[in-house]
């Protein structure tokens, strides 16, 4: 019990369930595996909200992201700087979101912010191009990743812009049951 | 100025906006407004005002800051940074936006609300206050929406409070502040629920939830409030710190969190959901063992009744068996008593001395501190299926509103895009696989894009058709064979018992061991059966993945019928209409021992399975046969079995109270063993595994034939099948359904106030007509929802249908706006020329 007074005041603990996902002993285990990170910049004591960042590198190599394809992406989507740098706040928010807890609009959300690699706030070509290639460590040829980019868009784009719109995401997300229990990293 | 008009209407207003015209209009208005300002401008072609807007716009693409609103913080000046730079690019790549669009025009595109969902901060908190007023209005249940004029709807005056955002520094400011005003107001779980699903950072989150708290304490302690709402409050803090420490306790329970997680980065969802099924079912098995262990076994285990001398010793196999030792332990009904059981009375004789508690024991009699044991016993079996149906439907409907929405999806490429890969999974190996089967799988996609379907011809579709029919020939067939050989089977060994139990002199363990037979040939035709079942549907060689599980799951789950219909027809027909043939004096406890030898028979089964089937045979096609890929694991098949044993321990529940413990322990094992199991010989699957979908179809089945079916026989065994006259709890009953009625009469005598009570008891539980009523009140509740989805259907179409316009709609006002835009460009060009001129 004394160790866990160290770390995160009973204040601080509190608003991060109401705020978060998880429990307070989850708070206190992602603070262990942040803390594993970078033993040496990252502070046991969290009572005063030190300012303490880990750039992206150090994150994705945590044995949850390594392998995964769009482990840039969702550490960049997440830090406040858009460079991938993550404090500890977003570091929680990023595993919030993809908790089991989580509803499927919250994760709908990110997801679209994860898969939109120019920030533009659309997912057009260029992002679809970019997500096959990642997903299938670029085994299509560039004519089939046109066509099935051309095809996904045609299928998906309800307003005849010809990019996804963050609507368009979504409508097609509520149509994905598998989506909420894929979309989901187990710390 | 256009600058000053900003869309920024977010999607749930744009979802209200689509419900009635009215408000429809009121976007319409805007644009159109804003086009009248512009084509106005333009009319009157103020040369030097428009002169100085094109500088000021030029200046625009230098100063960004200038861009967003002035409100917004360093974040905002990097996505407006971003968006001009994207929508540089944007002119080469777009198609719609081909010609050069005027920066007035991209601004007012950059500033669309599809463009700031859940990017700028903003917008994302007007939408939370909307959402938090709408909850309030719900929660304080006044007049409907409807009722409310027009401005005051939240549409509406959500959008003027957009259209304000710009002009003013502090609006995001007092935006925040009547958020923060709204969640105070909230109730404390609405308020975390609200908290939680807003996509914020952490830290906005909790500065927003530091200042909701301190306005609420403010309020509590600045106002001279009345003791009772104080009062309130603390009770409120108290109950949510609980509360807290509840959920701390019950994330520390969870179980198996570690091997879950392996399991999950290796295999991907579909077999993770086979253990998460197990581990339902393993909480399902502890409720009712909690249920029954703390009224039936408890009571019954610290008030042991006397029993006949000449018990059994132990000789090891009853631990198959289930018979002999166990026989007359509180394993079994047969164990439990009629008595009341008089608890205080005992515990205070324990206390006192032995002469005292005589007297002791008269007195509680008449204070009514009594434990009847068959009531008790008849409405913990009866409490518990109850609840265990209510938790089984609920998860049953959430998960098919989760799984199977409305309509019927057609993006199948975009999905595969973006919703294939599954994030759990962070194996190398299992990664690299899932890379490939999404590429395969694309590939097909694409394949049946192009040329859609290949024709086939008459002579193929009728070959098709008889080897489907054979195949369905073959499978019932063998089906069939199994339940009628399970019928004589058992016919045969009730024979071979009536004959022992005529004859003396026989070895008793020979007779125990013999009663294993039975047990023996049913898990052996579970095992072998699925087995022919996979060469038929080899030979069929289905196209779809789900058809192919979908024919498997049906024709396992017929067999699983067919033989527990055969089984539960042996005992409650053969055995229990007349057990004295059998030389038995209490046939239930020989039911709950055959159960118990069945429940315990699969569970060997399926580890001889799990050794021979999976263990030995991957080691031989990888030695031998020299195949590189390990056998993938046969996710539906493992389902069905546990279906199965939970049907046994459902059915078993009222004859052996102790039977969930069992299974519990079973479950336990079968865990751990799968587990080592699945990690040593298996591969991640290389078919798509529709998880929800087929998550769905398992809780189903476990419900509708599983849950069901054994209900209905317990229903059976309970009001019309009579019970043993020397032992259990029923004895000297008509029937267990009597216990109730002889209750409630005995209170009517008692005390003839109670009579309602009787009367409501017979009408209610005795009459065909109540039972008709509530059945027929509960198929109009479900052809209610039924129409409710058939509209909501039609409403989905038309709402597609909207939007579609909505798009075409939004590309003629943008060229629309460009046109007017170019117009007022023109004489501007005109003018800077002429002063060049000059």
């Amino acid at each position: 019990m004394g160790n866990k007074q160290t770390i995160f005041t009973d204040e601080q603990l509190d608003a991060y369930q109401d705020c978060t996902f998880f429990t307070r002993k989850e708070i206190l285990r992602l603070h262990g595996r942040y803390h594993e990170l970078a033993p040496h910049l990252v502070p046991m004591d969290y009572t005063n909200e030190p300012d303490c960042k880990l750039p992206l590198a150090l994150i994705v190599n945590m044995p949850e992201l390594k392998e995964n394809p769009f482990r840039n992406r969702i550490v960049e989507s997440f830090s406040e700087d858009g460079m991938g740098n993550l404090s500890f706040n977003e570091f929680v928010d990023m595993f919030s979101v993809l908790s089991e807890m989580a509803p499927r609009e919250l994760k709908a959300i990110y997801a679209f912010k994860i898969y939109d690699f120019n920030v533009d706030n659309y997912l057009c070509k260029e992002d679809l191009e970019k997500t096959l290639n990642k997903l299938t460590k670029e085994e299509l040829t560039p004519e089939e990743v046109q066509l099935v980019c051309e095809k996904a868009i045609e299928e998906a784009d309800l307003d005849g812009d010809n990019k996804l719109s963050f609507a368009d995401f979504e409508n097609m997300i509520t149509r994905a049951p598998d989506f909420l229990s894929t979309f989901h990293i187990r710390i | 100025m256009a600058r000053n008009v900003n869309f920024d209407l977010n999607y749930p207003l744009m979802e209200a906006g689509l419900e009635s015209p009215v408000d429809e209009e009121g976007v319409h208005d805007s644009f159109n407004q804003l086009i009248a300002e512009q084509s106005q401008n333009g009319g009157i072609s103020d040369a030097y005002e428009l002169q100085q807007l094109q500088r000021e716009l030029d200046e625009g693409r230098d100063d960004v800051a200038y861009l967003s609103s002035p409100g917004h913080e360093y974040r905002g000046r990097i996505k407006g940074r971003q968006d001009v730079e994207w929508d540089e690019d944007e002119r080469q790549t777009d198609p719609l936006i081909a010609e050069r669009w005027s920066s007035a025009t991209l601004r007012i595109l950059s500033s669309m609300p599809s463009r700031t969902i859940g990017r700028s901060r903003g917008a994302i908190i007007s939408q939370y206050y909307n959402r938090t007023m709408q909850l309030r209005r719900r929660r304080q249940s006044r007049p409907s929406i409807k009722d409310f004029s027009r401005s005051a709807r939240p549409s509406i005056r959500g959008y003027g409070i957009e259209a304000d955002e710009a002009d003013g520094e502090g609006t995001e400011v007092s935006k925040r502040e009547r958020l923060v005003n709204n969640l105070q107001n909230l109730s404390v779980t609405d308020r975390v629920r609200m908290l939680r699903a807003m996509p914020l950072s952490v830290a906005e989150k909790s500065e927003l939830r530091r200042l909701a708290l301190q306005k609420e304490k403010q309020t509590l302690s600045g106002s001279k409030l009345p003791c009772c709402s104080r009062l309130k409050y603390y009770i409120i803090i108290a109950v949510r710190q609980s509360w807290y420490s509840w959920l701390s306790f019950l994330s520390s329970l969870q179980l198996w969190q570690v091997p879950l997680k392996r399991v999950s980065g290796r295999f991907g969802t579909g077999v993770l959901s086979y253990f998460i099924f197990l581990k339902t079912l393993l909480y399902f098995n502890l409720f009712l063992f909690l249920v029954t262990g703390a009224f039936l076994v408890l009571p019954q285990a610290v008030h042991p009744p006397v029993l006949p001398a000449g018990r059994r010793p132990f000789s090891g196999l009853e631990l198959l068996t289930g018979a002999g030792y166990f026989s007359d332990t509180v394993m079994y009904y047969g164990y439990y008593s009629n008595d009341t059981l008089n608890k205080s009375c005992k515990d205070d004789g324990a206390v006192q001395n032995d002469p005292v508690s005589n007297s002791t024991g008269h007195d509680c009699v008449s204070k009514s501190l009594s434990y009847k044991m068959s009531l008790a016993y008849f409405f913990t079996i009866g409490m518990a299926f109850f609840f265990t149906c209510i938790i089984l439907v609920y998860s049953m409907s959430k998960s098919f509103g989760r799984s199977f929405r409305i309509d019927k999806s057609h993006s199948i490429l975009a999905m595969k895009a973006f919703c294939s890969w599954d994030f759990k999974v962070i194996k190398k190996t299992s990664v690299k696989l899932m890379s490939e089967n999404i590429c395969t799988q694309l590939k097909e996609l694409l394949a049946e894009v192009n040329h859609k379907r290949v024709k086939n011809t008459v002579g193929q579709k009728l070959w098709r058709l008889m080897v489907h029919g054979l195949a369905w020939a073959i499978c019932l067939a063998s089906t069939a064979a199994c339940a009628t050989g399970i019928y004589f089977f058992s016919d045969h060994m009730h024979q071979n018992l009536q004959q022992s139990s005529r004859s003396v002199n026989q070895n008793p363990l020979l007779n125990e061991a013999s009663l294993l037979a039975l047990p023996v040939l049913v898990s052996l035709i579970n095992l072998l059966l699925p087995g022919l079942f996979n060469l038929a549907a080899w030979m069929e060689d289905y196209e779809s993945p789900s058809v192919r599980t979908y024919v498997a799951i049906s024709r396992n789950l017929l067999l699983k019928v067919s033989v527990l219909g055969v089984l539960c027809y042996h005992w409650l027909g053969r055995v229990a209409s007349d057990p004295s043939s059998i030389g038995l004096t209490c046939w239930e406890s020989f039911v709950g021992q055959e159960l118990y030898r069945f429940l315990l028979m699969d569970f060997i089964f399926t580890l001889l399975d799990t050794l021979f089937g999976e263990f030995l045979w991957g080691l031989f096609s990888e030695k031998v046969l020299r195949r590189r890929r390990k056998p993938a694991f046969d996710i539906a098949r493992n389902v069905l079995e546990l279906i199965y044993g939970q049907t046994l321990a459902w059915l078993g529940v009222l004859f052996t109270p102790l039977l969930p413990a069992v299974q519990i322990l079973k479950l336990l094992l079968l865990f751990y063993i799968k587990m080592s199991s699945v990690m040593m010989n298996c591969q991640a699957p290389r078919k798509p595994y529709r998880v929800s979908q087929m998550t769905t179809v398992f809780i189903t089945l476990l419900c509708f034939p599983s849950f069901l079916g054994a209900s209905v026989c317990v229903t059976y065994t309970m009001w019309s099948i009579k019970p043993s006259a020397s032992c259990g709890p029923f004895r000297g009953l008509k029937t267990m359904f009597e216990a109730g009625k002889q209750w409630v009469q005995e209170m009517e005598k008692h005390d003839p106030k109670l009579s309602v009570v009787a009367r409501a008891h017979s009408y209610l539980v005795e009459h065909p007509l109540f039972l008709f009523v509530g059945a027929g009140i509960f198929l109009l509740v479900i052809y209610f929802h039924s129409q409710v989805v058939d509209g909501q259907r039609k409403i989905i179409s038309l709402l597609q249908e909207q939007i579609e316009n909505e798009g075409e709609d939004k590309k003629f006002l943008i060229t629309k706006l460009q046109s007017i835009h170019e117009q007022k460009r023109t004489p501007a060009r005109r003018l800077t020329s002429q002063d060049s001129a000059c």
